[in-house]
């Protein structure tokens, strides 16, 4: 393995984390916030994925779709907060499961109807088009390359918005004692309602710029929510660090794993076996590195001081 | 008057007789409608109904149920169909890995079984069944074609497929044929989004040829992120890769790559040409590959019923190995393990009138059938 491959291999998972960060930020924002485990999280970025794609399809236009994925996910993510999660934050988790569970279903159908069966055609816009040469022969896309600056970009704006912010004072508040502040006058349920829509936004725009990347159709949203789930508590559920942490941690680990594990494999067995055994085991990896850091830190790297 | 009576009542008795004949049939369609693979089962229901509606043979009903791609949820489905529906016949998966955890408790029950794409290899040899037919083709086919094709000019490939019973099959069957040396043998995870990984390798690997096999949204991810790469070796696959239901999410990405298939849009003969035209007359678009070998097998079901009542097991399946039917793909019929002995041809994305489309450009086998159906004992 040459060094052009590794540093490669080295920016895809991190490029997989920072993508995996943007969805799990919200997911842990909304929990830490709200309490509510909100599976509807990957219904918010195949909303973001379609209004870009359709948008962009309409005006020719990629940015207009982004901004319009940001609009769409954060007006879907404040009316769903309206009508439906409001009435969930007393409720215990499972009820919260079931409910957002029965919004994927709407969701999905929902897009189905509106947009068919087939997946939908996003291209990358021009001005990030190509590739740029990496050290070594190897050469990268400048595309994956923004997607990073976007995440360090969100994660700046993030801790900026949290930390140094009245906005971000409530937020904290909130996380730590959400009677409390709603006691003191805070009006609680517009903070609520903001926090789900920010979420929302995050979710909207991770699905709008990996839209490009891959096929936007229904259904995108699950398997990135599964790993998603397995970022934040691993990082410590409500810890925005800790997402950023855990997202880094998952996306370097699954690619790795998936161009190590066969490659060690080659080692015992012949390449063909190697290849299905060791794919099947780099799958499996990010798993086994949930339950040992589980196992050492059952909250997770990060856990929030109050819980 | 009494002639008139007599007529009449001749015309009844002839009615009467040919109701006789056309038996009512009723067939179960377990397909992908909801999903990632949605378009896949779109496309077979709607080529498989095109043929019900062409054969007019009323005495036909289809039931069609989503399998949403998960094995549990078609093995469900097919309980419900042949014990409360009373189901005759059942048709319409997509993906291997349904296939296999249907068809066996399927025929068990004395249903006949036509699938309109997925054919593992474990029901083409040892494993293969009196009423389990296959109207596409045998999973290796289209794999071994490309293998065959990249003897050519190529002299280090690189294959790729997701880690599924298809997936298997189409690597064993592509290195069946290929001769040459491998850069690299890598198994995905069914369902994969992101590629980069698997492409930095390719890069690496120092391959002049990549052979993928990524149905649906896996390879539609797949080709937008390699032309995105800068890698610039070529591609093939087997048709599926760059068929009729991703080409247009794909882009001009696709342009270029080179595939297998036992049939594309532009085929010269007059029974395609109809078939394209309408099946786009129906449902506004071009029919993918899936939606020919949907077709096929509507027709030939449509072709036994229209002989034989499905109840009389051997008789139906008589009719049905006779294959009976004007395929657009042209040359049909059964091999002994019941699946196609056909052409396989090599295609070309190219555009057409501003819509991305196959392009034939050779044969590459001539009456093709499977390395399993020596195995087979029926």
């Amino acid at each position: 393995m040459t060094i052009s491959l590794a540093l490669e291999q080295l920016l895809n998972g991190i490029q997989l984390g920072v993508m995996l960060f943007l969805m799990s930020a919200g997911l842990t924002l909304i929990f830490g916030v709200m309490g509510l485990i909100n599976l509807a999280h990957g219904s918010l970025y195949m909303v973001g994925a379609f209004a870009c794609a359709a948008v962009a399809a309409l005006t020719g236009s990629f940015w207009l779709g982004l901004v319009a994925s940001l609009a769409c996910a954060a007006a879907a993510g404040a009316i769903v907060e309206l009508l439906v999660i409001r009435r969930l934050y007393d409720r215990d988790h499972l009820d919260q499961v079931l409910a957002t569970f029965a919004l994927i279903l709407i969701f999905s159908e929902g897009t189905r109807w509106l947009f068919g069966s087939f997946p939908l055609y996003l291209d990358i816009p021009p001005l990030l088009q190509g590739a740029v040469a990496l050290p070594g022969d190897a050469t990268y896309p400048v595309y994956r390359l923004a997607i990073i600056a976007v995440g360090a970009l969100v994660a700046l704006g993030l801790y900026l918005l949290i930390g140094k912010t009245r906005l971000g004072m409530r937020i904290r508040a909130g996380e730590s004692d959400r009677e409390m502040i709603g006691a003191l006058g805070v009006d609680i349920r517009t903070l609520y309602t903001l926090v789900f829509a920010l979420g929302s936004a995050l979710a909207g725009l991770a699905g709008a710029i990996v839209g490009p990347l891959q096929s936007v159709q229904v259904g995108m949203g699950e398997p990135v929510l599964i790993l998603a789930f397995v970022v934040i508590v691993i990082g410590g559920i409500g810890s925005i660090k800790g997402a950023l942490i855990g997202a880094l941690l998952v996306g370097i680990t699954d690619t790795l794993g998936r161009l190590l594990l066969p490659q060690l494999l080659t080692l015992f067995m012949d390449p063909s076996q190697a290849g299905m055994i060791g794919g099947a085991a780099a799958s499996m990896l990010i798993y086994v590195v949930m339950a040992v850091i589980l196992s050492v830190k059952p909250r997770g790297l990060f856990p929030p001081a109050h819980a | 008057m009494k002639k008139i009576l007599a007529a009449a009542t001749m015309a009844l008795g002839l009615g009467a007789s040919g109701l006789a004949i056309a038996e009512p049939l009723k067939i179960g369609m377990i397909t992908t409608l909801s999903g990632g693979g949605a378009g896949l089962g779109v496309d077979t229901r709607d080529g498989f109904m095109l043929a019900i509606k062409q054969s007019g043979n009323k005495d036909i009903t289809v039931v069609t149920e989503d399998d949403a791609q998960k094995p549990e949820l078609a093995v469900q489905i097919a309980d419900k169909m042949i014990q409360s529906d009373n189901v005759d016949l059942l048709t319409g998966i997509v993906w291997s890995n349904l296939l296999m955890a249907v068809v066996p408790g399927a025929v068990a029950q004395d249903k006949f079984y036509v699938s309109t794409n997925a054919a593992p290899a474990a029901l083409a040899g040892a494993g293969c069944n009196k009423l389990y037919f296959n109207a596409a083709y045998q999973n290796d086919n289209l794999h071994e074609a490309v293998g065959e094709y990249a003897n050519k000019s190529y002299k280090k490939m690189f294959i790729l497929a997701p880690n599924y019973p298809a997936g298997k099959d189409s690597l064993t069957g592509f290195k069946r044929y290929y001769k040459g040396e491998l850069a690299g043998e890598v198994y995905t995870k069914v369902g994969q989004t992101d590629y980069a990984a698997e492409i930095a390798q390719m890069r690496a690997s120092g391959a002049d040829g990549i052979f993928v096999f990524l149905p649906g949204g896996m390879g539609i991810s797949f080709m937008k992120q390699f032309a995105q790469s800068g890698v610039k070796i070529p591609v093939m696959g087997p048709g599926f890769s760059f068929s009729q239901d991703v080409l247009p999410a794909i882009g001009d990405a696709a342009l270029g790559a080179k595939a297998s298939g036992q049939w594309a849009p532009d085929f010269d003969t007059d029974v395609s040409r109809k078939f394209v035209t309408d099946f786009k007359a129906e449902y506004n678009r071009l029919p993918s590959i899936y939606a020919l070998q949907a077709y096929d097998a509507g027709q030939l079901i449509a072709s036994a019923a229209a002989k034989a009542d499905v109840k009389d097991t051997e008789a139906f399946r008589a009719e049905l190995l006779k294959a009976d039917i004007k395929s657009p793909r042209g040359k049909f019929k059964f091999n002994t393990n019941q699946h196609p002995i056909q052409d396989i041809y090599l295609t070309e994305v190219v555009k057409k009138d501003g819509v991305l489309t196959n392009k034939t450009v050779e044969k590459i086998f001539a009456d093709h059938g499977d390395a399993y159906a020596k195995d087979c004992k029926i």
